[in-house]
């Protein structure tokens, strides 16, 4: 059984700052591949530099989320509770590493440069390919679905916790719990 | 549960999960704006029965390599390295207008050269010309009206409603399609920058011009086939490599580079940037065009999109049928 109160302070920081990063990748991903206005290319360039971002962010967090202890869930929570905050979390942190692997993949299958904030050219790790790039192209907008979905239940079984149980499992992550 | 709930706070839930919920399907579906988004591009182009597997404009055509082959006369105006002394190698592909893989070559309005030209340090640069000098319309939702109004027969009446449609109707009015893909001009429309060492950005547009002969016709022995052009291509091939010169046009401060609709004084002064040196042609679904979206928002270091609002929209558009066709593979 965890003994920690809260989430580490590194743990925090992660989490609001990718929640900030991931919303705005997600909002200018659904609306770059419709819109046919003159600031498209500058957010589909920015989608392409923040993704990237976004994939060296969750390795660091990974790895603190592996060094570090996280806070037990009252023990007074359903066994089905438990066992859904586990696999969405697991599917919340799936989700965060298809999205920029797949999104950069099939930027090499285009046969497209990838340039992050216009200074660093990225290699190619995929040879040229349109199949290839229709499968990882569907993957990045399944992928994203799905991931909106976990975020609405990730959001919905937080303000449960929050609203409704106050049960501190919230202020485990605002950093407002007390000991 | 220690306390008792009151209403309001399931209703908090509800109405903070439910606001996420809403901001992401306007974000998905543009609801309730009407505009013309990618999609509604592509799903007109492609008609009510798409061509499986095929580009959803400019379906048919074949697939090019060769070279540029750069004389250096733009290093001054760009820092890109494909435009310093020395050929880069390429992929291209010839086409012409229309959504039907096997519609006759010398039926379409208009023909295309596209190229993907990329340096072994990865900058890749890439073009889509037409025979057309100029757009009818400056606005994405204006070419998606004058789509329609190809289509059903309206083009008069929206070519009277848009003035600005002028310079391209003359052009339209005295263009008479050659018998080759290889004695044709193709030009950028659009306008870019190059972008020199200093950060000076020179507005420019260019055009491929052919260096063969022109022919007026289709020789008689490829004329009744519905491939004749790429009949005639082929057997061009056979016999020399297909040369254009890549001639850029430098803008001057009182030309607007954002507006694709009127052509820019021909006293411009002119530069050959060097030649596209053509020497194969494959089939499109054998070659390696097929895996190439032309977008030409897709610029090396030294080059750099003008603000034209019909460029600003080519990108999301080439996007969205590269999509559907690779789906299909």
């Amino acid at each position: 059984m965890s003994k920690v109160p809260q989430f580490s302070r590194a743990a925090r920081w992660l989490h609001w700052s990718m929640a900030l990063l991931l919303l705005s990748l997600l909002f200018a991903g659904l609306t770059m591949v419709r819109a046919l206005e003159p600031w498209q290319l500058t957010l589909l360039q920015l989608h392409k530099s923040f993704g990237l971002v976004a994939l060296v962010l969750v390795l660091i967090r990974l790895w603190v989320r592996m060094r570090t202890q996280a806070p037990a869930l009252p023990a007074d929570l359903a066994a089905w509770q438990r066992v859904s905050a586990r696999l969405s979390h697991i599917g919340l942190y799936a989700c965060m590493l298809a999205m920029p692997v797949s999104g950069y993949l099939m930027q090499n299958a285009a046969g497209r440069p990838l340039e992050v904030f216009g200074v660093l050219t990225l290699p190619a790790l995929l040879e040229v390919d349109l199949a290839v790039y229709g499968m990882l192209r569907e993957v990045h907008g399944w992928v994203a679905l799905a991931f909106i979905v976990l975020i609405l239940v990730h959001v919905a079984a937080a303000l449960q916790h929050g609203l409704i149980r106050r049960d501190g499992v919230l202020q485990t992550m605002t950093g407002r719990r007390r000991p | 549960m220690a306390q008792a709930v009151s209403w309001w706070r399931y209703a908090l839930v509800g109405v903070l999960v439910g606001a996420l919920a809403l901001a992401f399907y306007v974000a998905a579906t543009g609801f309730p704006s009407s505009k013309v988004d990618a999609q509604d591009f592509v799903d007109l182009q492609q008609g009510a029965t798409p061509h499986e597997g095929f580009r959803r404009a400019h379906a048919k055509g074949f697939c090019v390599a060769g070279d540029f082959v750069s004389s250096g006369a733009l290093a001054d105006y760009s820092t890109a390295t494909l435009f310093a002394a020395g050929s880069t190698p390429l992929q291209g592909r010839i086409s012409i207008a229309g959504n039907n893989p096997m519609a006759p070559d010398l039926k379409a309005p208009v023909r295309s050269l596209a190229l993907s030209i990329e340096t072994a340090a990865g900058d890749v640069w890439r073009t889509a010309m037409n025979t057309p000098p100029v757009m009818a319309v400056r606005h994405p939702q204006d070419f998606y009206q004058q789509l329609v109004a190809l289509g059903n027969g309206t083009i008069q009446q929206f070519f009277a409603e848009h003035p600005e449609s002028a310079t391209f109707r003359e052009w339209a009015a005295g263009y008479r399609a050659s018998g080759s893909f290889a004695t044709e001009v193709y030009h950028s429309i659009n306008a870019f920058y190059l972008v020199a060492a200093n950060g000076e950005r020179q507005a420019v547009r260019w055009r491929a011009v052919p260096r063969a002969e022109l022919v007026d016709t289709v020789p008689a022995e490829f004329a009744d086939s519905d491939d004749a052009l790429q009949q005639e291509f082929t057997a061009r091939l056979r016999e020399q490599p297909v040369v254009f010169d890549l001639v850029f046009t430098l803008a001057e401060a009182s030309d607007d580079e954002t507006d694709p609709t009127v052509l820019w004084p021909a006293a411009r002064t002119e530069i050959v940037a060097g030649q596209i040196v053509l020497r194969s042609a494959t089939a499109q679904l054998e070659g390696d065009c097929n895996a190439i979206n032309f977008d030409p928002l897709v610029l090396p270091d030294g080059m750099a999109p003008t603000a034209d609002k019909i460029l600003r929209a080519r990108s999301a558009a080439y996007a969205e049928s590269y999509r559907r066709r690779a789906r299909e593979q």
